[in-house]
């Protein structure tokens, strides 16, 4: 529905705004090209997408989500103080960090939600602190690879699309730093 | 620096591989069908990727966007983030489609190795939906009171856009 309500409002405002500007003989076009530019960004990044998909299902099958989350486990037991000692949570909230890692977002969601059903029979119907942090957390975009990114950046003519990989890790790191501290900060502040 | 940026990829693919052959996997397999699952994501995001490019443009055609960019250019500008990625920052949060779509507008129109391209580039791989996540982990917990997490995510998202623009102009100067 927000989107009905985007959609909506940007094509009368484009219209509105040209009538205005005196620019509406270019807006039958622009629609048109536009339409036609989004077929031709899809052809163009599918096969780089589908390429990295395949690399990212080696990933999977061989086991490096299981590696990776079992690395997790120390720093997720603070992140998760309340259900340090229950290893079902756990383990299914490292699982899904470490798939949001390898950019599986089919995997890592449902172990996500898995998570936060767990979570939620503790206080029904009220976000504990540890749900919050969960929801933060995968709020954060935390991909290695962002694989979707950089197709589009190679159908737009770039020749070296992973050459913003640091600035995406250190702009990633940042945020959810910043997404934990406030986490952090909310939960002592909050009056409910 | 070059060096290992122009080795990555191939590394990747190729140590991978071997890692996976080394641990049993049928590695031809899984890229077959892990490549097949990449053409199922582009066709869930094609039809949305046509209705954001379309409106995008009439947007830009009709002169909205230079409009509203001229205004937002002061208060963006003491930020350092670049003011043509404004409609990527609005939608990033609600829907995830709508922001590759705004983002691969960008990149397209200002080039993906200008400062703005690899801006928006930056700002779509290091944030996430934050409202449709929030709706879909509450929903299936079944939680009324969200307390604070919407605010909380949505600061993680606004250090996201502050960051990927400092840190796209302090790598690419």
């Amino acid at each position: 529905m927000a989107m009905t309500v985007i959609w909506t409002g940007m094509t009368a405002l484009s219209l509105v705004c040209a009538l205005i500007l005196g620019n509406q003989s270019q807006l039958a076009p622009a629609a048109m090209e536009g339409a036609a530019q989004a077929i031709q960004l899809g052809i163009s990044m599918a096969g780089a997408l589908c390429l990295w998909m395949g690399v990212m299902e080696v990933m999977d099958r061989a086991g490096l989500a299981g590696k990776l989350a079992k690395l997790l486990h120390p720093l997720l037991r603070r992140l998760y103080p309340d259900f340090a000692g229950d290893k079902g949570i756990m383990d299914t909230i490292a699982a899904n960090v470490s798939a949001n890692l390898l950019g599986l977002g089919n995997a890592a969601t449902p172990l996500g939600l898995e998570a936060a059903r767990r979570m939620s029979r503790r206080s029904p119907g009220i976000a504990s602190d540890s749900l919050c942090m969960l929801v933060v957390c995968n709020t954060a975009s935390i991909q290695i690879i962002p694989t979707t990114v950089a197709a589009v950046r190679m159908a737009a003519g770039c020749e070296t699309p992973f050459d913003i990989l640091p600035a995406v890790w250190v702009t990633s790191l940042l945020s959810v730093t910043v997404g934990i501290t406030a986490a952090k900060i909310f939960s002592k502040l909050w009056r409910d | 620096m070059q060096m290992v940026l122009d080795l990555l990829v191939p590394g990747i693919i190729a140590g991978v591989s071997c890692y996976g052959m080394a641990k049993g996997v049928d590695v031809y397999d899984a890229l077959l069908q892990g490549a097949a699952k990449g053409l199922e994501i582009l066709w869930r995001i094609l039809p949305a990727l046509v209705t954001l490019l379309t409106v995008v443009a009439m947007l830009r055609a009709s002169g909205a966007l230079d409009l509203a960019t001229q205004v937002l250019a002061p208060l963006l500008g003491v930020l350092g983030i670049p003011p043509e990625t404004m409609g990527l920052m609005l939608v990033r949060p609600i829907s995830g489609s709508a922001a590759l779509g705004v983002g691969s507008e960008i990149i397209t129109t200002y080039g993906p190795d200008s400062q703005i391209g690899r801006t928006a580039a930056v700002m779509l791989g290091s944030t996430e939906t934050t409202f449709y996540t929030i709706a879909v982990y509450f929903g299936a917990a079944g939680i009324k009171k969200s307390r604070y997490a919407v605010p909380a995510a949505l600061c993680a998202d606004l250090a996201g856009f502050f960051f990927g623009a400092l840190t796209v102009r302090i790598l690419f100067g």
